[in-house]
């Protein structure tokens, strides 16, 4: 119901709910249009052009597209890039997973949960960089972790292997993202019915069962918004990969950024690109599992 | 892209005061003091400190952008009409000078022109020395005439760069932790070292320390290291690829602070390094040694270009600037940093004895050796690492370049990086 008289030369306008709904949604659509698709769409365009060592042409060729799936490297940098997206998911899951369950479940006052979910955030009060080169001096062969380890007898020589290596980017990571997982999980735990909970132990399920057939199959939507973020992040991230491992590894982050130091916009392009596509793909396979807009 | 805005109060200044008895040429109308003159380049010689004195030596203002190299080659190679001075590298000449966007200058006017040490005019830094390899600079120096586009081997009286800074580069190791001397670039990929060694990586500067390093391993003899074939290139990569999955390296470094954390921390004890970077991980109280070794030095040298556009008072004025800028002032600022001055000589009126012997001469410090920003960097009794100029700029054995094969050796080093 309008409340308002709608004006005589259109009276049924306003009443069309169809209409209002578009224009409701036309202010973000706006700014969406803007800032989101239309970069999207100069990128692919841009993919298509041709690049001298001084300056980019406008042209439409398929040349920088031949050079990416011609090149094994490629193909090498997407596993690597799946790797460590499939390594941090799994993590931050079991502790995403973990820590959600424990503020949901066995903090039984609604005061304490808020303290302890508000100490899960206090390291996001600094910057993500700051607390990923934080590691370094932590991780080196003179660090803290090493001496402590010597120190108790527990080693005899520093392990090399704590920095600079797969190790300190997958901890780096899950580190920065964890968090990530347990925000969206303990949001859809909280909004689960205790009676149903109740209701399976009166039916005799052991905790297990619980677990099993009744939290996690009605936490699944929490458990995929945290997937889709923790995965688009890892996917789409090069400073952390080339901070932790030292410059040894790459993804694809990386080859994009280097490509730009070297102005070679449209390879640059070509390959954000490609990665676009294959981080929706990996999306629309999730979605699969979940109606997430069902759920919510 | 960072524009510098200029300091007013200059740290020491003071010190330097005692130098500018120069004073503004009388030739001068007083219209000078509106030019403004656009100077961009890297970030090693734009320093506030210089166009704080220009202003106060010859009235006019000077505005600096730093850049990193590829963005600097882009600029000077795309719009000329952005800039009015370009500060840039030989081999970035020899890439930008072909498109016109720069202009000749008349060798006539420049006053110390007959100063300019011999590597810059001749290749020679004495009339015995053999020419390095790479993009000399002598060799895209100089022009046919006031329009050329070509590059001459003679000193033709028209210069494409002025020359006005340069070193002599090599690798930087930690001694305490090595423990024994280090004579050849080969010993970055002893396996002594393994897990303890860094390579920059910025692949135009990278591949040439890497061919350093396959010389002196005796693999293989470039006919010229600054400019490899194909075969070359992959040959080079192989040999680095394969140390690399051995483990031989700790890390790579592509920023100067990068650098200074890995040799200051011990993570590495064997790398490429830059002379200032060294400074800074002395500076820590932690050893570091600039080490000269036998198979020689990798060089660089930067000069200053006038964009096409630049006609009228304002040209007089850039000319003013490169007579002031050869004249010994800034020469002593930027030597007294590591660095040398394309005119020694006048440099040396701007720097104490011990300062010129020190640096210049390869002699002990008779006292304690500052910077021109105040850190002390050498106690009496120390002598620089590679010793006096004629050692360290005798014993170039290539330049930094650029090659014909540029774009498939950035393709190759993007996959050794992923390797």
């Amino acid at each position: 119901m309008c409340p308002s008289h709608p004006a005589p030369e259109s009276p049924n306008v306003l009443k069309n709910n169809t209409f209002v709904g578009w224009l409701m949604a036309l202010p973000i659509m706006a700014v969406l249009m803007f800032f989101l698709v239309l970069p999207i769409i100069m990128i692919v365009i841009v993919s298509f052009w041709q690049a001298t060592e001084f300056s980019i042409v406008p042209a439409f060729v398929w040349e920088n597209y031949e050079f990416l799936f011609g090149s094994n490297v490629t193909y090498r940098v997407f596993l690597n890039t799946f790797k460590y997206a499939a390594i941090t998911w799994a993590f931050t899951l079991g502790i995403g997973f973990t820590v959600a369950y424990f503020l949901a479940f066995h903090v039984r006052s609604l005061t304490w949960q808020i303290v302890l979910f508000l100490l899960c955030t206090i390291p996001f009060w600094t910057s993500n960089i700051i607390r990923m080169i934080s590691w370094i001096p932590f991780l080196g062969r003179n660090g803290i972790a090493n001496s402590t380890l010597i120190s108790w007898g527990v080693i005899d020589a520093p392990l090399e292997w704590l920095l600079f290596s797969d190790f300190a980017v997958i901890l780096a990571f899950v580190h920065l993202y964890t968090l990530f997982m347990v925000v969206p999980i303990f949001n859809t735990m909280m909004r689960i019915d205790k009676s149903l909970i109740e209701a399976a132990r009166d039916a005799g399920a052991s905790g297990a069962q619980i677990l099993w057939n009744v939290i996690i199959p009605l936490t699944k939507p929490g458990i995929m918004i945290g997937t889709i973020f923790v995965v688009t992040l890892v996917m789409g991230d090069f400073i952390t990969v080339r901070f932790m491992s030292g410059s040894q590894s790459a993804n694809v982050g990386r080859l994009i950024s280097n490509d730009i130091a070297l102005l070679a916009y449209p390879s640059a392009s070509a390959t954000a690109v490609v990665l676009l596509l294959t981080v929706l793909i990996v999306i629309g396979i999730l979605l699969r599992f979940v109606d997430i807009r069902k759920e919510l | 892209m960072t524009k510098i805005s200029r300091r007013n109060v200059l740290k020491g200044g003071a010190a330097f005061a005692a130098g500018s008895t120069l004073g503004a040429p009388m030739i001068w109308a007083q219209n000078i003091k509106d030019v403004t003159l656009r100077q961009f380049g890297t970030g090693v010689s734009n320093l506030n400190e210089v166009a704080q004195k220009v202003k106060e030596d010859l009235g006019f203002t000077l505005e600096m952008t730093a850049l990193d190299s590829d963005s600097v080659t882009q600029r000077a190679a795309t719009q000329p009409n952005s800039f009015d001075i370009a500060d840039i590298e030989y081999w970035i000449c020899k890439k930008v000078w072909p498109t016109g966007n720069l202009q000749a200058m008349d060798t006539s006017k420049i006053k110390n022109y007959d100063k300019i040490v011999g590597i810059f005019r001749n290749g020679k830094l004495t009339p015995e020395s053999t020419i390095a390899q790479g993009t000399a600079p002598h060799t895209v120096g100089f022009t046919s005439g006031p329009d050329g586009k070509d590059f001459v081997d003679n000193e033709s009286g028209w210069m494409t760069l002025i020359p006005t800074i340069y070193n002599a580069d090599t690798l930087g190791i930690r001694p305490d932790l090595i423990g024994r001397p280090i004579n050849n670039w080969s010993e970055l990929l002893n396996p002594e070292f393994k897990g303890k060694a860094s390579i920059l990586d910025i692949s135009s500067i990278g591949i040439m320390d890497m061919a350093m390093v396959v010389e002196s391993m005796g693999e293989y003899k470039y006919p010229d290291k600054g400019n490899m074939t194909r075969e070359e290139i992959d040959l080079t990569m192989a040999i680095f690829t394969e140390a690399k999955k051995n483990g031989q390296f700790r890390a790579f470094w592509k920023s100067f602070d990068e650098s200074v954390n890995l040799m200051a921390s011990g993570e590495v004890v064997i790398q490429s390094m830059w002379s200032p970077a060294i400074t800074a991980v002395k500076s820590k109280g932690v050893p570091c040694v600039y080490q000269p070794l036998e198979e020689g030095y990798r060089s660089w040298g930067g000069g200053i270009g006038l964009s096409a556009a630049l006609t009228g008072l304002e040209r007089d004025a850039a000319y003013e600037y490169i007579n002031w800028y050869l004249d010994g002032w800034v020469g002593g600022f930027l030597m007294r940093q590591g660095y040398y001055s394309a005119v020694p000589e006048t440099s040396k009126n701007f720097m104490s004895e011990n300062e010129w012997g020190y640096w210049f001469e390869g002699k002990e410090a008779t006292d304690t050796i500052t910077s021109p920003f105040g850190d002390p960097l050498a106690q009496a009794g120390e002598t620089r690492d590679g010793g006096s100029f004629q050692d360290r700029m005798g014993a170039v054995a290539c330049w930094n370049a650029v090659m014909d094969e540029n774009q498939y050796m950035v393709r190759k080093w993007n996959e050794f990086i992923a390797a």
